[in-house]
């Protein structure tokens, strides 16, 4: 699940942005207590500094977070409301009520407001990836509706993982879209941060690309290592289906590959050639890849898989099973979860 | 993409099936109730790219069917194929519950079939030849379509009122023993009427007996009891296409509206496999051959002249213990000791049989006078067709 993190990366990028001079090092200081866990002092200080701006709206920002962190949801609710009614150019607010009406299961209304992010901003990457999480959410609700399954013990492993996500993300780069408002562009990054916010990644209104997604956390060594060389396999794998190369694309499938349902081998790679080769372009990227090897020749892959093509784009988790054949990765298998 | 056309499948596969009867330039008659129409515009809409009339038009139909399972499906389909790209029919349920999903598959497969292959105006199921005037209403059952057919008792003739999604037994139709999760074939009538305090939820809104094994099952040997029509628990609006135990279950609405218009004890209920249809001319022709035969044997055997009787049965006639030489045997010695004989026969009704066993059931009052002896009773009588003639195969009290 995305949701969470995205949020958190907001709250990086309005602390990073209110690094201004006067005010800013105060609402910096705030975000670090919050950060800190220290919420109550947090939401005292910003109360201070919003009496003496109360139209800031990198303040109305954090403020709006500290009460998220407080469990304080309604107050928080409130605050990013007003934030899109004053600045309805911002996705930031729009994209934090979603988060909040998730949470609470409000999934219509969480999708209503991405809604208003990605009109405010049609590139803005997180709102799409966090509504692409939304339909997959009432998809599930509705899933159990039909089949009379209860998915909610799952959903709630995931969001025990996300908190862990929320503290590994801060170590990440705001990728946020440059925001219209003069006040947030004017962001300059906090210089004890400059290592983290890389300029490509910043750029406005350009979806990441495959080129650029790095497969980080398998501890990937160059040769010899089993599960370093079945994530190169992989990466190739991704660049093929993104080169719509469904000739080196189907070479990577073992002899063996459990098609899904059992489909015959042949219309299994009929369906994947038309898929592959279909018109417009499609960027297939790996991202959060790791490899389990078991053995010299067996390696499980799990990874979140971003797809994008002229009329689809969306990202899910895949796990593939790979076996060693003559020195060459090859899938057995292959799924997607959520 | 994939999924579109796995769905799509599900659409076309039905166009393609079309039955003879609906090719004809006949207008489609349809109740027009029911999840169907709707069900039908989401696949079209799905198959035209529409997607978001397709979502809209589904929860549409939620709303009018809060228990749908299948509505609910697809609708968890419309809204994943929002965040990943999807390759089968309820894709994203597969994982947790894949028999479910196949289910509701077929399900869809038999909703949408019968509704693009509804009967056409001008055809009747051969099987209601002859209702009798205080039968008000008849029901037929397609097991292969996963339908229930109501028809009204119209001076005579048998008028098309609704048509219902049904589920059968497990293992199919054709049942023959106790427990074989089969649902009957068959002629049959509504006994009796047990209303929804008398039973657990599993029945839905009530629950029809019918009169399962009858005399013919009897005596081909078919065991088993219980068949009943009934409804679905609160919680479901409707059941696999074959789900029960032998019974033939409706969603609980339409239960209550089929009962309506059942009359214990009489209401004809016919099981088939897949009903035949007889245009309105030929099912005429059928009928009048019939009711013309049973007319000449009424008049032959008023002649006593067994020899003009005996050409009514067939060789393999066999009642009350007595074979066909038996039986003119029989005749014979009775009707020697008679100076007249009229018969007569009201209130007569014919149903073919839908199974392999091709025979109808003939009922009627008989009013036998005779010279020394009258009586009146209710006969039953299986007729077959025998060389291009309509011939008594049984005879007895109804």
């Amino acid at each position: 699940m995305t949701l969470f993190r995205h949020f958190a990366l907001c709250s990086v990028a309005i602390a990073l942005a209110a690094a201004g001079p006067a005010f800013g090092q105060s609402l910096q200081d705030i975000g670090k207590l919050m950060k800190q866990g220290q919420n109550t002092q947090a939401l005292e200080q910003v109360d201070q500094y919003l009496a003496g701006k109360p139209k800031d709206a990198q303040g109305r920002f954090l403020k709006g977070l500290i009460l998220t962190e407080l469990n304080r949801t309604n107050d928080a609710v409130a605050v990013f409301q007003k934030l899109t009614e004053d600045y309805p150019e911002l996705p930031e607010p729009y994209n934090n009520l979603a988060v909040i009406y998730a949470q609470q299961k409000q999934y219509e209304k969480a999708k209503q407001a991405l809604e208003m992010a990605i009109r405010t901003h049609p590139s803005y990457a997180t709102a799409h990836e966090n509504l692409g999480d939304i339909y997959a959410r009432m998809a599930s609700q509705a899933y159990d509706k039909a089949l009379q399954i209860d998915s909610s013990n799952t959903s709630a492993q995931t969001k025990l993982s996300m908190i862990r996500d929320l503290m590994s993300v801060n170590a990440r780069p705001a990728q946020v879209a440059a925001a219209t408002k003069p006040v947030v562009v004017a962001a300059a990054p906090a210089p004890a941060r400059s290592v983290e916010a890389k300029p490509a990644d910043t750029k406005p209104a350009e979806p990441p690309k495959p080129a650029e997604a790095k497969p980080a956390t398998a501890p990937v060594k160059a040769g010899g290592d089993p599960a370093a060389d079945a994530a190169k396999s992989i990466e190739a794998w991704a660049a093929a289906w993104s080169h719509k190369d469904a000739k080196t694309y189907l070479a990577h499938y073992a002899a063996d590959f459990k098609t899904p349902d059992g489909m015959p081998r042949a219309k299994w790679e009929a369906e994947r050639t038309l898929r592959v080769t279909k018109p417009g372009e499609i960027s297939v990227s790996v991202e959060e890849l790791r490899v389990s090897s078991e053995g010299a020749d067996k390696a499980t892959a799990h990874f979140r898989q971003r797809y994008k093509s002229a009329n689809l784009k969306g990202s899910g988790y895949k796990t593939l099973e790979l076996v060693r054949r003559d020195g060459q990765w090859l899938i057995v298998q292959e799924r997607m979860s959520n | 993409m994939a999924w579109r056309r796995a769905l799509a499948a599900v659409g076309f596969c039905l166009l393609a099936s079309a039955a003879p009867v609906s090719q004809l330039e006949a207008q489609p008659r349809y109740s027009d109730s029911g999840p169907e129409p709707l069900l039908s515009r989401v696949f079209e809409q799905i198959e035209e790219n529409h997607w978001e009339a397709a979502l809209q038009q589904t929860d549409a139909l939620i709303r009018s069917y809060p228990n749908f399972r299948l509505a609910h499906l697809v609708r968890g389909d419309l809204l994943l194929a929002h965040s990943k790209p999807l390759t089968a029919f309820g894709e994203g349920g597969v994982g947790a519950a894949r028999d479910k999903v196949a289910d509701l598959r077929a399900e869809a497969i038999a909703r949408l079939h019968a509704y693009k292959n509804r009967p056409m105006e001008g055809y009747l199921p051969r099987y209601l030849l002859q209702m009798r005037d205080d039968q008000k209403y008849a029901i037929v059952v397609d097991t292969e379509k996963s339908r229930l057919y109501l028809y009204q008792n119209d001076g005579g003739t048998p008028r098309f009122v609704a048509d219902y999604y049904v589920t059968h037994g497990k293992l199919g139709a054709d049942k023959t023993r106790e427990g074989d999760q089969r649902t009957p074939v068959g002629i049959y009538h509504v006994t009796a009427s047990l209303p929804r305090q008398k039973l657990s939820d599993f029945y839905g809104s009530g629950a029809f007996p019918i009169s399962y094994p009858n005399d013919w099952d009897r005596r081909m040997g078919r065991n088993g009891h219980g068949i009943w029509l009934h409804g679905t628990p609160s919680d479901t609006f409707s059941r696999p296409p074959q789900a029960s135990d032998g019974c033939v279950v409706l969603a609980n609405e339409d239960l209550d509206a089929l009962g309506r218009n059942l009359q214990i004890g009489l209401t004809p209920v016919i099981i088939s496999n897949s009903i035949e249809w007889l245009s309105l001319d030929d099912w005429q022709a059928e009928r009048k051959s019939l009711l013309a035969m049973i007319q000449e044997w009424r008049q032959d055997w008023e002649s006593r002249d067994v020899d003009r009787y005996a050409r009514h049965y067939s060789r393999k006639f066999q009642s009350d213990g007595l074979d066909y030489r038996g039986w003119m045997e029989h005749k014979r010695e009775v009707n020697a000791g008679k100076s007249w004989i009229r018969v007569g026969t009201g209130d007569i009704s014919m149903f073919r049989n839908p199974g392999k066993e091709e025979y109808v059931v003939v009922t009627f009052e008989q009013d036998y006078r005779s010279s020394n002896l009258s009586n009146v009773m209710k006969k039953r009588q299986y007729w077959i067709k025998e060389d291009g003639r309509w011939k008594i195969v049984s005879e007895g009290a109804a």
